[in-house]
């Protein structure tokens, strides 16, 4: 569980970026960040594991505050996986690469091989588990930076911006993917600005705007209400935008799901028929 | 990472940022001149006292004071090794004129640290480049030097990044005896130079298509011209230097021992 309490944080260089956050986020929960770019969506996940120290306010994981202990030891329960891969690929091969945290959590040598054996084929990277990873493709890059922290199992997932330079179907897997932790009761943090990728998963939506929480709360509720969504500079998933201009049609306002959509268009079309 | 902030270029107006940048390499080059012809204190401490009207007319104050900070390590240095060869010679005690030299060559190194400061303070990187064009500095060193000036941020911004992901897998910097944690930075050493390469070839594109070197000869948007002001800090800047250059032919310079038993 991540206990954010009314959190403040300013950069060295005088930037405020967060103004008074609260949040909770529970065990087992699935939560999108949402919100412009410079809305303080990255600072404040860089709390959860403690790259971060509030100025104000505290943040607990699991009842213990980040600043009272060390980011390697708050990493093996918070797996943070940053937005571009690049910045953290750094080993002659990919299975190297995905045993590197391992060996930083002290591991035995019969478990890290297990453990990176069952992230290279969660992730479908076996065949490149010699290949080095400067040689693969961006989208295979993202995938051999997410399996190098998901090898460790940690209890609750970050993911920054992960659907940044993928193809649809690489975004699909992403989503089934997701679920799955997400179903074996992880905790999963994902920031973004994909409106149609968060309609897609419906978790529960925090909006962030200048260092503030905005709205909280059901994708479905948060991204159908036009003008919170228009205040954090997105636009509501095109099947809320259909629903919202067919609403005096009496159809209801608060879709996102193509399928809970065409139930409903069909059901009307029955109607006419 | 408060080190680069330093070499991040402020873009202010002051009567110092808007005079021409080879006038100003020049008054730093006079500097470094006259630091040198001298050895004695009393005339140190004077050109020492001469840059402070520079960094207050600039309005860099507290930048400056970072950079003396910085080269305050090297000038205690600088200042216990002239300390220490007069006090072994001298047959280990300690003379005033020996703490007086000693306390001049280190006066002589901030001279020389603060006046190329404010330089650099006052210089942006653009300006730099534009004035060694046209001093017919060949184009490619130009760029290659405004964009070396222009990435070290960016850089050091990449560098915190790397740092912050790698923590994020477990990594602890501090850990073990020296050699282990030199070791600790190949980690963000290795990502750090790929994508220095990856980016220095990303703009290497980019210009290419932007017809780099299709000509060769460039205008420029804007052209460096002497101003009056240009002309009134030349003048200054070749004062002090014929002021210096007459005082130390021309005049028997006390030293501080000297004066004090004057005043006794």
């Amino acid at each position: 569980m991540i206990e954010v309490e009314d959190v403040y944080f300013t950069y060295p260089s005088g930037v405020e970026a967060l103004k008074g956050v609260s949040l909770t986020i529970r065990d087992g929960e699935f939560v999108a960040i949402m919100g412009e770019n410079g809305a303080g969506k990255t600072t404040l996940v860089k709390h959860f594991n403690g790259l971060l120290k509030p100025t104000r306010g505290r943040v607990l994981v699991d009842g213990v505050e980040t600043t009272k202990v060390s980011v390697a030891t708050l990493a093996r329960k918070v797996g943070f996986v940053f937005q571009n891969p690049d910045h953290q690929l750094f080993c002659e091969t990919v299975e190297e690469e995905i045993a590197f945290a391992l060996k930083n959590f002290g591991f035995s040598p019969d478990v890290i091989e297990k453990r990176v054996e069952w992230a290279l084929n969660l992730l479908g990277l076996s065949q490149y588990r010699k290949t080095s990873p400067f040689m693969l493709s961006g989208g295979e890059r993202k995938r051999v930076a997410l399996a190098s922290v998901l090898a460790w199992d940690p209890k609750i997932l970050i993911l920054d911006e992960p659907t940044i330079g993928q193809d649809y179907q690489q975004k699909e897997k992403l989503r089934q993917f997701i679920l799955q932790m997400n179903a074996q009761e992880k905790t999963v943090v994902v920031v973004t600005h994909d409106v149609e990728f968060v309609a897609e998963c419906n978790p529960r939506v925090v909006l962030m705007r200048g260092g503030k929480i905005v709205a909280d709360g059901e994708a479905r509720k948060v991204l159908t209400n036009p003008e919170i969504v228009e205040q954090a500079s997105l636009v509501p998933p095109q099947i809320a935008q259909i629903f919202l201009n067919l609403s005096d049609l009496g159809f209801p306002r608060d879709v996102i799901d193509i399928y809970e959509a065409k139930e409903f268009l069909t059901k009307a079309f029955k109607g006419l028929r | 990472m408060s080190f680069f902030d330093g070499l991040r270029f402020r873009r202010v107006s002051s009567p110092i940022h808007n005079l021409d940048p080879r006038i100003k390499f020049i008054y730093a080059c006079v500097i470094f001149a006259v630091a040198i012809i001298f050895w004695q204190l009393l005339p140190l401490v004077v050109l020492f006292v001469m840059q402070i009207p520079f960094v207050l007319i600039a309005g860099v104050k507290r930048e400056w004071f970072r950079s003396m900070k910085g080269a305050a390590f090297l000038a205690s240095i600088i200042f216990f090794t002239n300390l220490l060869f007069p006090f072994i010679s001298a047959g280990y005690v300690i003379t005033f004129s020996s703490l007086e030299y000693a306390l001049a060559m280190t006066i002589r190194f901030l001279v020389l640290v603060g006046s190329f400061s404010i330089f650099f303070l006052t210089t942006s990187p653009d300006h730099l480049g534009l004035a060694l064009e046209q001093s017919r500095v060949p184009y490619e060193f130009c760029f290659a030097f405004t964009t070396a000036v222009r990435f070290v941020p960016v850089l050091a911004e990449e560098a915190q990044t790397i740092m912050d992901a790698q923590k994020a897998r477990g990594l602890e910097l501090e850990k073990g005896n020296f050699l282990r944690r030199v070791r600790n930075y190949i980690p963000i050493l290795i990502p750090l130079i790929v994508s220095a390469i990856r980016r220095s070839l990303e703009l290497a594109e980019a210009m290419e298509s932007r017809a780099w070197g299709a000509t060769k000869k460039r205008t420029n948007l804007y052209v460096l011209k002497l101003r009056r002001e240009d002309y009134l800090f030349a003048a200054i800047t070749v004062a002090i230097l014929a002021i210096a250059i007459f005082v130390r032919l021309c005049f028997y310079i006390p030293r501080l021992e000297e004066i004090l038993a004057g005043i006794v």
